[in-house]
């Protein structure tokens, strides 16, 4: 994302224009935009003129709208970001108060207006524009029978394919079909990597599984590559790592992160740091039960008592569309930053974050136990359970 | 001359070009005819006539001689399947018409198929198509039929209490408002996953929804009349009386405890595996140098088991002792392999604890991580309570009694705590490589002096067969799924409870569709019956290939397995190294089944052995807790309350590779 202006007033009032360059931008955009804002883009409009005859003619123009954004969509798979609303500034072709949808599009330039602009909001504006954030990684976990390929960038990972083939059994004197079925998996594996991974842009290959899977994967692949002479693998053969991981389902994908060797390749980025957090988190609920809390009631009464030394969140609840939740939120993360705290945005489209958002979507380690926290929880545990079925349900 | 002529060389096809045309028939016959031309220059010779059926209709009472005798069940039934096959509709003006047929839809899309046409028709100018009365009508009729078999004293004095209930359990009331839309079949609802085959013929799955509702719901699957009434286990005692009882063992044990081997070799020598096998896997396995592998080798077949030499997928081969068919289930014992081993177990009756001797083998595979724990406390979390342990590889410590000893007051101690009941568990130390104790009494010399005891054929030969439900519906857990030698493909797996008979109608998986039951096969002899506890593999015919997945289940269409995705587990936490929270995403292992799942609410941890809830809502769940949870699957699943069916309503609970929790499913949502 490029950063192309930005005039933020001391009321926090302001606007500020940017440019999307790759779709990993359309998720940070997606953050960013709330309802209504207002956002100003270029985009194509059909016109409709009627002559004095009568008869109409529709054209398709390009303009320059802003609208007052009501809906938001945002396809995952796509990465593109639609955004709906009323017109709210004088133009030619399209009248004040009609609805147009906008598509934002990678490379043309945004104007984006909010009527109150909060740090949560601003600090991923610097996230979305700092370049060395991007390491893009594909992963490959499988078990027999069952893939799934991932893309895994900064803020997002991505199942790009979902391989399930049944692979029958050994059994007495027919091995072959178990061995056939199981070349017709990794062949199709392999089909999906050449077809999802793009080598320019990933950094490194991670194939995960139990067992020999990954193993006879590799192998395999490679046989075939040499075969078919195909030179994109060749070439790229350096690039694949082979990982344990306990199955085949998307959430070990959460292993292959905290995985040693992995870990050091990836450097820091994010998904792994997410992971780690998480992981703190749980040994903390282990070895000291009251230094470490969750839901919402019990982490904004930690940080009441300044207690919280790392909070985590995630990002699905800053993207509520109650105005006043969200800054309940946004007032949370700012008092424990104020109090010395640190604060881990979870993005929500991560394995880590997935689980975190289930998991209330809040959660924090503390300084010191608070026994008392725990306890009175049974007196109005209700509301606790309240809250939190509030941010499932966004 | 014709034997001078040089047929090798002949070119047949211009030889018999033209051979076709000769005879006899002229172009036109190419060409089917038009049903309209048809009607125009054919005389037909059913037109204008009154059709022989038509009278019979009108004169419906006509009696048959010698019908008298049989009973009014059979009578009621030969007539409806008259009656449907040659029914013609009264003669009624258009509005009449018009009223009738509207009115049959809508008690077909109630009632289904199984009612005849005549009858609802019947019913419906009887009440003067007032859709309310019709259904009543109708549906009191089936009810009252299905309640006759119960009242005959034909049935056998019920044997278990369960039979009681099965045969006597009345139909609920039937009673219709059409304020219940849900009752019938929303055929065309188009968000079922369905195969090109059945496309149309699917029931509503009905997630979450009242379980009585869908059950009295789907009860109106037809099936044939032999299906509905069998008497379990009277065919029970008809087709088995003559053969020996079927016992599933698998043996489990840490990694390289010599599990396969100790099979193979007593495979060997119970005659199951040729000398000529055995040799061609020695000179084999001498030629990779791994020598000590061939008995191995006979159960681990592919290639890629071969040259790791571990087991990877269970294997499974039989043998016959005095009195049992055995069915061994070889389990992997590597750490990676445990849902392999799993689907294993939860096939088994009985389990074959094998111990590795050898000093450290042992400790290694029996401290914190080794599989030996990990194997035991899985199999009796599955249900298996007899356990027979087999200290192999004695020959390596000298026959030595201590070690023996040593080894059987550590795993004494640890099957207690797992639940183990002493006298169902039984200490045989071996050899497995060199079959010392295997199948016949001990000869070595320094084992004889202190051990007088049985040798592991005997072991086997006395563990206890379970019981087997055969009076429940039909359950069966599919396993494998692969192409038969036949058309179609085979499913292979287990009947958990009830008979299935070649024919027989089921539902199949979470999408319920129903197939039917071509042919039934066992350990490859063909069967016609199979019963619960048996492993088999069927033909299914009528449903797609690509709608059945391991782990789902088969079940009865009279009294389908509820499917659902959410439902309520009382589970048992092992020692974790994180505790469990709201939010939790793990591994669900349902029989054969292996669906990733999220611990969605935590309602209560309950004391461990009294059962009392503790504390409601606790935050997380530590080590060795107890607790009530709800679980949430991302797909429909089958599952069964405990309650109601043991075997299916267990669960494991894995998190990365390790078994986290095992639970009982309390209520299905």
């Amino acid at each position: 994302m490029k950063l192309l202006g930005k005039y933020v007033d001391k009321g926090m009032q302001g606007n500020v224009t940017l440019m999307p360059e790759e779709s990993e931008d359309m998720w940070h955009a997606y953050n960013l935009i709330a309802e209504g804002d207002s956002v100003r883009s270029t985009t194509i409009r059909k016109v409709q003129n009627e002559t004095a005859t009568g008869s109409s003619t529709s054209s398709r123009v390009r303009t320059t709208l802003t609208i007052a954004v009501e809906t938001i969509d945002f396809d995952t798979q796509a990465c593109v970001l639609r955004l709906k609303g009323r017109n709210i500034e004088e133009n030619p072709y399209v009248k004040m108060g009609a609805y147009h949808t906008l598509d934002l599009e990678l490379n043309r330039k945004f104007e984006l207006r909010k009527p109150e602009w909060d740090t949560i909001a601003l600090e991923r504006i610097e996230m979305a524009c700092d370049p060395t954030q991007s390491a893009d990684v594909a992963a490959v976990v499988m078990q027999e029978g069952l893939a799934h390929v991932c893309l895994i960038t900064a803020s997002m990972t991505l199942v790009r394919s979902k391989i399930e083939v049944s692979i029958p059994r050994k059994r007495k004197g027919s091995v072959q079909q178990h061995e056939k079925g199981l070349a017709k998996f990794y062949e199709q594996v392999m089909q999906s990597i050449l077809r999802h991974v793009n080598f320019d842009v990933v950094k490194c290959v991670l194939i995960a599984s139990p067992g020999f899977v990954r193993d006879q994967f590799h192998d395999y692949m490679f046989q075939q590559a040499v075969k078919m002479d195909n030179k994109l693998l060749l070439d790229n053969k350096s690039k694949f790592m082979l990982v344990h991981a306990s199955s085949g389902f998307k959430h070990s994908l959460k292993e292959v992160l905290q995985d040693p060797a992995v870990v050091a390749k990836m450097s820091d980025t994010k998904a792994a740091g997410e992971v780690k957090a998480l992981e703190q988190f749980y040994m903390m609920l282990q070895c000291e039960p009251a230094k470490a809390f969750y839901g919402k009631k019990h982490v904004l009464r930690a940080a009441e008592s300044q207690a919280i030394e790392m909070l985590l969140i995630s990002d699905n609840l800053f993207r509520c569309q109650d105005v006043n939740l969200r800054k309940e939120y946004v007032t949370l993360v700012e008092s424990v930053r104020d109090a010395g705290g640190e604060v881990k945005i979870f993005s929500s489209m991560h394995i880590s974050g997935e689980q975190l958002a289930q998991l209330t979507g809040v959660a924090a380690l503390l300084r010191f136990p608070m026994p008392e926290l725990e306890d009175s929880d049974d007196d109005d545990d209700e509301d606790g359970a309240a809250g939190g079925d509030d941010s499932d349900s966004d | 001359m014709s034997r001078h002529r040089i047929v090798r060389t002949m070119d047949y096809n211009d030889e018999y070009d033209g051979y076709d045309d000769v005879y006899g028939h002229s172009v036109d016959d190419d060409h089917c005819i038009s049903p309209t031309d048809a009607q125009q220059w054919l005389y037909d010779r059913e037109r204008g006539r009154q059709s022989i059926s038509a009278f019979i209709s009108k004169n419906k009472d006509i009696k048959e001689e010698g019908e008298h005798d049989e009973d009014d069940e059979d009578e009621a039934y030969e007539k409806a399947r008259r009656d449907s096959e040659s029914f013609q509709m009264p003669e009624l003006d258009e509005m009449e018409q018009a009223k009738l047929s509207s009115c049959v839809d809508e008690v077909r899309s109630v009632v289904g198929d199984a009612v005849s046409e005549r009858r609802i028709v019947e019913t419906s100018m009887k009440f003067d198509y007032d859709i309310q009365k019709i259904l009543d009508e109708i549906l009191n009729e089936e009810t009252k039929k299905s309640d006759k078999p119960a009242l005959r004293p034909k049935v056998p004095v019920p044997i278990a209490a369960t039979i009681v209930k099965s045969a006597s359990k009345p139909t609920p009331p039937a009673k219709i408002s059409l304020k219940e839309p849900r009752r019938g079949f929303e055929i065309a609802s188009p968000k079922l996953p369905s195969s090109p085959v059945v496309s149309g013929r699917n029931t509503p799955v009905d997630v979450g929804g009242d379980n009585d509702l869908s059950r009295t719901a789907a009860s109106v699957f037809k099936v044939s009349k032999d299906q509905a009434q069998r008497n379990a286990q009277q065919l029970y005692e008809k087709e088995r009386s003559d053969q020996k009882s079927h016992i599933h063992m698998i043996v489990i044990g840490h990694v390289d405890a010599g599990k396969s081997t100790l099979m193979g070799h007593l495979l060997y020598d119970t005659g199951n595996v040729s000398q000529r096998v055995m040799h061609k896997h020695e000179q084999e396995s001498k030629k990779l140098g791994k020598q000590s592998f061939m008995y191995a080798w006979v159960l681990d077949e592919t290639g890629e088991e071969r040259a790791r030499g571990i087991t990877m997928d269970v294997g499974q081969s039989r043998i016959e002792t005095k009195t049992k068919i055995v069915t061994l289930l070889d389990a992997p014992g590597h750490k990676d392999f445990i849902p392999n081993m799993i689907s294993g177990a939860t096939q088994a009756d009985v389990a074959l604890l094998v111990v590795d001797s050898t000093r450290g083998e042992f400790e290694s595979g029996f401290e914190l991580g080794g599989q030996t724990r990990e194997h035991a406390i899985l199999v009796r979390s599955l249900g298996v309570n007899q356990l027979g342990v087999v200290i192999n590889k004695l020959d390596t410590v000298g026959w030595s009694q201590e070690r023996f000893t040593e080894i059987v007051t550590k795993l004494k101690s640890f099957l207690k705590q797992a639940g183990f009941k002493e006298s169902d568990v039984s200490f045989t130390p071996c050899s497995g490589l060199t079959g010392e104790n295997l199948t016949k009494k001990a000869q070595e010399a320094a084992l004889t002096s202190w051990y007088s005891g049985r040798p592991l054929l005997d072991v086997i030969e006395n563990f206890k067969i379970p019981e087997r439900a055969l009076d429940r519906p039909l359950r069966m857990s599919v396993s494998d799924i692969y192409k038969g030698t036949g058309s179609g493909f085979c499913i292979s797996g287990r009947v958990e409870t009830g008979v299935m008979c070649v024919n027989d109608k089921v539902l199949v998986g979470a999408s319920r569709e129903q197939a039917q039951v071509k042919s039934l096969t066992m350990d490859e002899f063909p069967q016609t019956s199979v019963f619960a506890g048996d492993q088999i593999s069927v033909t299914l015919a009528g449903v797609d290939i690509n709608n059945i997945t391991v782990g789902c289940i088969i079940s009865d269409p009279q009294t389908p397995i509820p499917v659902t995705t959410r439902f309520q587990a009382r589970i048992i936490v092992f020692s974790v190294k994180v505790p469990i929270t709201m939010g939790f995403p793990v591994l669900l292992h349902h029989q054969s089944l292996i669906e990733p799942a999220v611990v969605c609410k935590l309602t209560a941890s309950i004391h461990k052995s009294t059962g009392e809830v503790v504390k409601k809502k606790p935050r997380c769940l530590g080590s060795n807790s107890c607790a009530l949870v709800e679980l949430e699957t991302s797909r429909p699943i089958c599952i069964e309350r405990y309650a109601d069916f043991k075997e299916l309503g267990r669960v494991m609970l894995r998190v990365a590779g390790v078994t986290i929790a095992a639970g009982m499913v309390t209520k299905i949502r």
